[in-house]
């Protein structure tokens, strides 16, 4: 763990190192944000080479509106992934929230009572999962499979078939187009901002996140110096499963239905991002500005691959390769840490 | 201006695990203003009382009062909401955050808009410098030395303004200008009225240090007194009791001679990593126990994992029978012949869901590679073998290891070893937290096969054991060897500490 | 109760069986024939002849992940495997002159199998050399597998007409399905390889204490490298049957999934996740359990995608009924005797001890 050197008491840093040295030093875990945004601004180099008008307003718009539900997906993985857990329900969450509205909706249920349901059954997911967790000690990769086989079951048990959303309120979500010259963004979009902006301060500013990151670097220290873990462990799975459930709603406006075989896979999709976001699975490091970045570079292959007309099987052996060219950096970096 | 009125009374506590009573009937009195040290030998139960003063254990009979009222902690917080601050051998803080976070943590400054940060950062700054730590608290924790982060500890005790600071074993890993230092914030919160309990096995430090010492032994109260009431001998009679008589009927086998004519078994030129070792030189004969003396901390287990290829040397050269090697994994050296146990018998040693069976037959089963697995036949009698001749209790091969006493599993992992027929054996604090008898079976059984033609390197913090066994001893002090002693029944243990303190002086 | 009734309870493998044994009582109650075994044109036919036949694809890669959660790592890459093996093995069928000629299936199937094992071996490099956690070494292939099978095939669902290739999911010998048949060599072969050889303690030691294991001598990282290669290989000769069962090579179907339902069967028969100690006899329990759970729920008719939801209950019930908390309370229930310290454990001793 610690080197055991002999360093004087004050502080290990006394050479005076310039400060953009220090910020490297007292934040290691910045680096691999900074790593994936660089990457993100390559992508876009490149692509705006390759193919002349890659850049534009609505190519930019197109990123974030297509992938508003896995931004949204990533932030809430992102909070139970630094505990150093995981959840692998937060795709089937999504499907069975949208099959949950689309069926209200067909019969005529106001969406103002729909959106909440949505979120109160995202929300009871999470807490089932976050209870098996924390009280019955069952390994959250075990758990929240558990929670992914139910809501994908349930969501087959109430609508074998796609259901067509009609609803002109929740399309509205995702059609209705707010311009700004060239530039537009949608009701998914700022939705998806917006949680991006909770989690990102809830991470940052409050005892909750802070407990989020404790729990992430010990356990066990966590609970010696007395902060609320169980408490804690239960709600990042809950916030995540809330997540699932608004994630829900955006993906129902976006595909105008509701399916049970909706984001099948999103699950490894969202931990992909958030990895190459820069969050460490290990737990304890991580950000959300990270992640909303390696959801991006997730969207912007996947752009890249639609421009380039090749099949869509280069997506996922392309992010495969990306996740993977990270994972050896950050090992690389954890290893030359500990030899220090 | 000290009151000394009482902080926590603990009232003959009693703790029971699954067959063994780790405290029975215990009392434990801490008053404001006083440093009050907590004695016994390995498995006394300090750990234990300590856990229970902390809320960790649920204690089974018995009563804790805190400044008059009748507590039950239910967990950690209970504790800590009593005033009850504890700084844990193994530093319990999240080396993943900053050193204020560290110390603030559940007590940050918050603003409109939840934690302020700036001003988190001052506040934990401010109780950095009042303990003489001039930190940035916005640095990283895991960059920082353990005792920094020792003292980090401390300060978080103070934040959460504790009326009782609990330390274990706080100086283990401390050199002497730190343990100054912790020291010096000890006595300023002395000052302040905070009682404070202190553990060390540095029995110099404690007399150095305490007030009153309170000292257990095999899980029962021995006694409280004064730190001026016993000296270091007695203080030592108390805690080993008994148990001191039984040791020295173990022959004195370090006078025992060595033919050193031959090629040596090993021989280790300047070897040395930086940061953990620096260049040593040593030799084993065969036949020789060879002592690694030192104080925690010294590099004595550094050396001997760099010896065993479990850590890779970046410095000097090993020869075994006058063979050059390189070991840069332990296998390597297994294949010479060399043995080693580690101090960490729990994390690297036992593999505690194994049967006894398994778990001796590991060392010959991993040598031979997996394909070949040793014959039914093979494995039964090596098993007898060595329950039969180390005393393995129960006398049970298919017993899972976890069920066996510290002592016994020693035992099965030095029969793993045996089993290997090595012609060097490193043993590592091979007594460390087992009882009195086992420990003299263990000793025994280094003094017979050293006598069989075996080589062994011994390390122990034990200095009367070292001088019992080994026929040379190499003192190791700050990642150096200051010298090396020929054993004879005129030197003695203060022939060692006279050697360490000298050094320490210049 | 008596006393060999009580050690039997003791066993963990009891709780995986006895599972498996009410879900079957549960069949004949419902349907008298399920246990019928009847004989046709020297064929076996039944319920019970299904389970056992559709159960090997997910026993190979169940056997594979066996032996992988014991080294404390997870292999989520075998459904994209499985879609690799198949692609590889159809697109050289197809390509070639002779597709009925058991040579060129021969040849298929080995260059199939053999890509995977060293996509197996890949996975091992990962874990075992860089260090890199197996849930995310494999989550590498998972995601490019199925991409680098669509490219073999070329994005299309390569079928095929070949009569050697049919009878590995459809042919008989001595009235067993071939299927069924090749999920037994394999049970019989892991096992061999596993308890025959020291490989299985070995891989034991390195689960329960990779440190103690690597001072005691033993070659962690070559075990565990060939284990992530064995776990390979078993998911592609799952990819070679599932394809001759559809006599097709659908990237996108082929396995998906299956890496779940492996850690299941894994999880069920009584192996922790956390490695160290594991059965195979549990996991081919587990197996059988999630393949009659299928079976018994299609009976009933309900439909195959609801399945599950039986299976996401099954996993609450078994991961609730191990968890110490429950265990705890049916002790005090059964135990007059006075609990031992509440948060005492033997580990917690040893700490103490030390």
């Amino acid at each position: 763990m610690n080197a055991k050197t002999t360093a004087p008491l004050t502080a290990a840093t006394s050479a005076a190192p310039a400060s953009w040295r220090r910020a490297v030093v007292n934040h290691p875990s910045w680096f691999p944000v900074v790593a994936s945004a660089l990457l993100l601004i390559l992508l876009f180099a490149g692509a705006q080479v390759k193919f002349g008008s890659f850049v534009t307003p609505g190519v930019l718009s197109s990123l974030f509106v297509d992938n508003a539900y896995l931004i949204i997906l990533a932030c809430g993985m992102t909070l139970v992934i630094i505990t150093g857990g995981i959840d692998l329900s937060v795709g089937a969450v999504m499907a069975f929230s949208g099959i949950i509205a689309a069926n209200l909706l067909q019969n005529g249920v106001n969406p103002t009572l729909v959106i909440p349901l949505m979120l109160i059954n995202g929300a009871l997911f999470g807490l089932m999962i976050g209870v098996l967790v924390q009280y019955f000690n069952v390994q959250p990769f075990i758990a929240s499979l558990a929670g992914m086989f139910l809501a994908r079951g349930l969501a087959h048990v109430f609508a074998p078939r796609q259901i067509a959303v009609n609803n002109a309120a929740v399309l509205s979500l995702n059609n209705h187009k707010f311009r700004f010259g060239d530039w537009y963004f949608t009701g998914t979009v700022i939705i998806a901002l917006v949680i991006v902006l909770i989690t990102a301060w809830l991470l940052a500013r409050t005892r909750l996140g802070r407990t989020v990151y404790a729990i992430g670097g010990s356990e066990s220290s966590a609970k010696l110096m007395g902060l609320p873990v169980a408490r804690t462990k239960v709600l990042v799975y809950v916030i995540s499963g809330t997540c699932a459930g608004i994630a829900g709603l955006v993906f129902t406006a976006y595909a105008s239905s509701g399916y049970s075989l909706h984001g099948v896979g999103t699950e490894l999709d969202t931990i992909a991002a958030v990895v190459i976001g820069g969050t460490l699975l290990t737990g304890g490091s991580g950000y959300i500005f990270g992640s909303l970045l390696g959801v991006l570079v997730y969207g912007v292959i996947k752009t890249v691959i639609n421009f380039a007309g090749a099949d869509q099987a280069w997506t996922r052996i392309s992010v495969g390769v990306l996740l993977l060219a990270f994972v050896v950096v950050q090992r690389a970096i954890v290893a030359r840490a500990s030899r220090r | 201006m000290v009151d000394n009125s009482v902080v926590v009374e603990m009232r003959n506590i009693s703790i029971e695990f699954p067959g063994v009573k780790a405290l029975d009937g215990v009392d434990l009195t801490l008053r404001a203003g006083e440093i009050h040290s907590l004695l016994g030998e390995n498995g006394a139960g300090k750990s234990t009382l300590i856990k229970a003063l902390t809320g960790v254990y649920a204690i089974d009979g018995g009563t804790i009062n805190v400044a008059g009222a009748t507590r039950t902690f239910h967990g950690t917080a209970d504790a800590q909401d009593a005033g009850v601050a504890p700084v844990y051998q193994e530093i319990n803080l999240l080396p993943n955050l900053s050193v204020g976070e560290n110390v603030m943590l559940g007590h940050e400054v918050r603003g409109k808009f939840g934690i302020n940060w700036k001003a988190t950062h001052e506040k934990a700054r401010t109780y950095l410098k009042e303990l003489g730590l001039d930190v940035d608290p916005r640095s990283l924790l895991a960059s920082h030395s353990i005792a920094v982060q020792q003292l980090v500890a401390i300060s978080r005790a103070v934040v959460i303004d504790c009326r009782l600071l609990v330390l274990d074993e706080p100086t283990s890993s401390l050199d002497r200008s730190e343990v100054d230092q912790l020291f010096a914030v000890m006595r300023r919160l002395r000052g302040r009225n905070v009682a404070i309990l202190f553990v060390s096995h540095f029995l110099d430090q404690v007399y150095e240090i305490s007030d009153t010492m309170t000292i257990l032994r095999n899980g029962k109260l021995e006694g409280e007194y004064p730190i001026n009431a016993l000296n270091k001998k007695q203080l030592i009679e108390k805690m080993l009791g008994r148990e001191l008589a039984e040791l020295d009927s173990i022959s004195r086998a370090a006078t025992r001679k060595i033919d050193r004519t031959g090629e040596p078994i090993l021989k280790v030129l300047a070897l040395g990593r930086k940061g953990a070792i620096e260049p040593v030189d040593l030799d084993v004969f065969d036949g020789e126990v060879l002592g690694l003396a030192g104080l925690l901390g010294s590099g004595r287990t550094e050396l001997a994992r760099i010896i065993y290829g479990a850590d890779h040397a970046d410095h000097g050269a090993i020869q075994v029978r006058g063979e050059h090697v390189r070991f840069a994994k332990p296998r390597q050296a297994i294949d010479h012949r060399i043995a080693f146990s580690s101090e960490d018998r729990r994390a690297e040693g036992a593999i505690a869901d194994l049967t006894v069976a398994e778990n001796i037959v590991l060392g010959v089963q991993a040598k031979r590679g997996w394909i070949r697995r040793v014959g039914s036949a093979q494995q039964d009698q090596l098993i007898a073998q060595y329950m039969e001749s180390l005393g393995i209790r129960p006398n049970n091969p298919n017993a899972l290891l976890s069920t066996l006493s510290g002592g016994n599993q020693q035992k099965v992992l030095l029969a793993r070893w045996l089993a290997t027929a090595p012609q060097l054996l490193i043993l590592d604090e091979p007594t460390r937290g087992i009882d009195v008898g086992a420990k003299a079976e263990i000793q025994r059984l280094v003094v017979d096969l050293a006598e069989s033609g075996i080589g062994v390197i011994f390390i122990s913090s034990e200095l009367d054991e070292v001088m019992r066994l080994a026929q040379r001893i190499v003192v190791l002090r700050d990642h150096r060897k200051i010298g090396e002693l020929k054993n004879s029944a005129k030197t003695g243990v203060d022939d060692i500490v006279a050697m360490i303190a000298k050094e320490g002086a210049a | 109760m008596t006393s060999w009734l009580k050690n039997l309870m003791k066993k963990r493998i009891m709780w995986p069986v006895g599972a498996l044994v009410v879900l079957i009582l549960v069949n004949v109650l419902y349907r008298p024939s399920f246990l019928k075994i009847t004989v046709l044109d020297g064929r076996f036919y039944g319920s019970l002849m299904d389970i056992l036949r559709n159960s090997a694809p997910l026993m190979l890669v169940s056997l594979g992940m066996c032996l992988v959660i014991a080294t404390r790592g997870i292999d989520l890459s075998v459904g994209s495997q499985m879609a690799i093996s198949g692609a590889v093995a159809l697109t050289i069928i197809s390509h070639s002159p002779t597709p009925n000629s058991l040579a060129t299936v021969l040849g298929a199937i080995g260059v199939g199998v053999l890509i995977t094992l060293l996509f197996g071996i890949w996975n091992g490099f990962l874990v075992a050399l860089l260090g890199i956690q197996p849930i995310i070494a494999t989550l590498v292939l998972w995601l490019a597998g199925r991409g680098i099978a669509l490219l073999i095939t070329g994005g299309f669902i390569t079928t095929i007409n070949s009569a050697p290739y049919k009878t590995i999911a459809q042919g008989n010998v001595l009235g067993f399905p071939v299927e069924f048949l090749i999920g037994l060599a394999a049970i019989i072969v892991v096992v061999l390889l596993v308890r025959r050889t020291a490989l299985g303690v070995l891989t034991e030691a390195i689960g329960i204490n990779p440190a103690a294991s690597r001072l005691a001598g033993v070659r962690s990282r070559g075990i565990i490298w060939s284990l992530y290669g064995l776990s390979g290989l078993l998911a592609g000769v799952a990819g070679i049957l599932y394809s001759s069962n559809i006599m097709a090579a659908d990237s996108n179907a082929a396995g998906n999934g299956i890496e779940l339902d492996a850690i299941l069967a894994v999880v069920l028969g009584g192996t922790s996740l956390a490695g160290g100690k594991f059965t195979l006899g549990g996991t081919v329990v587990g197996v059988f359990i999630i393949q009659t759970l299928a079976s018994t729920v299609t009976f009933l008719g309900v439909p195959s995608a609801n399945v599950s939801v039986f299976k996401a209950a099954v996993v609450i019930v078994v991961v609730v009924s191990q968890a110490p908390m429950v265990r705890n309370w049916f002790g005090r229930q059964f135990r007059s005797s006075k609990t031992a310290s509440p948060t005492a454990t033997p580990v917690a001793m040893e700490r103490t001890a030390a």
